[in-house]
């Protein structure tokens, strides 16, 4: 069976091996007491979401391109909704959702799925950026309109939009290249929780100086130059299942790490400036689907772009 | 009286609808303490008392009884089913003009048999843009009328944005179910005191965050 013995199925060989080793290593820091309490909990919960995500990611990698498109469709689904739900969108907006949810978001997998690239690019940022709020004021409710029809067009662009470039890569076909796209969606993937959980490792052990209070108390300077470099170090090292020269992977990695960042920063933004702290409860550990998502939103589009004009 | 297997399905299938279109979640649910339970919340969509019902851990949920106006539940067959079959609604006429039965002394016959109800205190939908419509006092006379029974407030979140007034289509955003502390009428606590603690303590409910 060649789908047990294609790049992408040795990174998740390689994330299982390296999940069983994180999982031993918690077991003996909650033993030992050196972890304790709510943070010895989240650590628990953290690992086994892990454990839950690769396993799905692994099994819909299996199963190919259309389970994974299924998949990140579904994944845009839970993550406009945790987006929608904090938005100030009111009664009059419900039409405006419901078309988002129920038709905009279906059209643009099977835009991304049927490879119809113009249209695809231009759904939302066009066509549903022009037609969207006509729905909404013909309701005739004014208060808050431009912030209504803002936040859901951002909920669109953030959470459907941007999410189906990471099936939409499956599209691609990169002349030259002996493995298959599943393995750059799998090295995008790996890269950029890579870097998000690095960051969190090197932040939580040398972080001092504060990146960014305001917006996110835990981000540090050196979480994030750690983090960045650490990961597109590991983009590099898997250079030989990439169509990448070993400094490409790397001025790739570093690209997509640190949009990644940007992901993670704006979206936490936006959470404080709504009064939350996490995006749901969807992820245990983690918070919303969002939280772990917000990097690879920012990322995904960019390293499409990047495939598309500089290896095509 | 045991449930059909439609209607035990259709239970199911809302239950299941609501965990996983719009993520129902109880928060702070006060564990039972014994006595029997007035759920008490805001009112804004058809389908408050399925989401609070559904968000009851089974076996509470199982002997939680919502209370609706029988004008608007006993008006066709289906209807009628749904009442009595899947939600076991404690039904009461609300017009005092044609109603034979005192609704205050219905209610408290079923908490009196050891079931809890879901009752909105408002007496109707809110449509307008105030949180919550002044408190009837159909809740002072019941809490006196039943004093051993404890009132549960709960406020229930988004659900005017999901499904509000005309619309048949669910939009799915995420709703929960936030409940405070049990509280009682105090001796010698008068109807407008109460009921204005009570809307106090629903409103901070709906304040809430996290």
């Amino acid at each position: 069976m060649d789908r047990f013995h294609s790049p992408s199925a040795f990174f998740f060989y390689g994330l299982f091996a390296f999940l069983i080793l994180a999982s031993l290593v918690a077991r003996m820091l909650i033993r030992s007491g050196r972890v304790a309490g709510p943070t010895a909990q989240n650590l628990a919960d953290r690992i086994r979401a892990w454990w839950v995500m690769i396993g799905v990611l692994a099994l819909i990698f299996t199963l190919g391109a259309g389970a994974i498109t299924l998949f990140f469709a579904l994944c845009s689904m839970a993550a406009l909704r945790e987006f929608a739900t904090i938005t100030h969108t009111r009664r009059d907006d419900h039409d405006g959702l419901a078309i988002a949810f129920y038709l905009i978001l279906p059209l643009q997998y099977l835009l991304v799925y049927f490879h119809v690239p113009v249209f695809a690019a231009l759904l939302i940022p066009v066509y549903s950026f022009l037609l969207l709020p006509v729905v909404t004021v013909f309701k005739g409710e004014v208060q808050g309109f431009l912030t209504r029809v803002s936040e859901t067009q951002w909920g669109l662009m953030v959470c459907v939009y941007c999410v189906s470039h990471i099936p939409a890569i499956l599209t691609l076909d990169i002349p030259d290249y002996r493995y298959s796209a599943f393995t750059l969606v799998a090295w995008l993937i790996l890269v950029v929780q890579a870097s998000d959980v690095l960051q969190y490792v090197w932040g939580k052990s040398i972080g001092r100086h504060l990146l960014a209070p305001r917006v996110s108390p835990s981000k540090t300077v050196e979480g994030l130059v750690g983090g960045v470099l650490s990961a597109s170090a590991l983009g590099v090292a898997l250079t030989p299942f990439t169509p990448f020269r070993w400094w490409e992977a790397g001025l790739i990695a570093l690209t997509v790490t640190t949009f990644g960042f940007f992901g993670g920063l704006i979206m936490s933004a936006i959470k404080r400036d709504r009064g939350v702290k996490d995006w749901g409860t969807l992820v245990q550990g983690h918070g919303g689907i969002l939280d772990r998502l917000d990097s690879l939103v920012f990322s995904a589009p960019i390293f499409l772009h990047i495939l598309a004009w500089g290896w095509m | 009286m045991t449930a059909t297997i439609p209607a035990r399905l259709t239970r199911a299938g809302l239950v299941a609808t609501a965990r996983i279109l719009i993520s129902l979640r109880a928060i702070d649910l006060p564990p039972p303490g014994g006595a029997p339970r007035i759920l008490v919340a805001n009112h804004v969509s058809h389908a408050d008392f399925v989401a609070l019902w559904s968000a009851l851990p089974k076996p509470h949920r199982l002997r939680t009884r919502p209370v609706a106006g029988a004008d608007y539940w006993e008006r066709s067959a289906i209807r009628r089913w749904i009442a009595h079959q899947v939600f076991r609604a404690v039904l009461i006429d609300r017009d005092p003009a044609s109603r034979r039965a005192d609704p205050v002394e219905t209610v408290a016959e079923v908490l009196r048999g050891g079931e809890d109800v879901i009752f909105f205190p408002e007496g109707t939908r809110n449509l307008t843009d105030a949180r919550l419509l002044p408190l009837k006092s159909g809740i002072y006379h019941l809490a006196r009328a039943v004093p051993e029974a404890e009132i549960v407030p709960a406020w229930i979140l988004n659900l005017d944005r999901i499904l509000p007034k005309g619309a048949f289509l669910p939009v799915p955003l995420n709703c929960a179910v936030r409940f405070g502390g049990p509280m009682r009428v105090e001796t010698g606590e008068s109807r407008e005191d109460f009921l204005q603690r009570l809307a106090a303590a629903m409103l901070a409910l709906a304040e809430a965050k996290g």
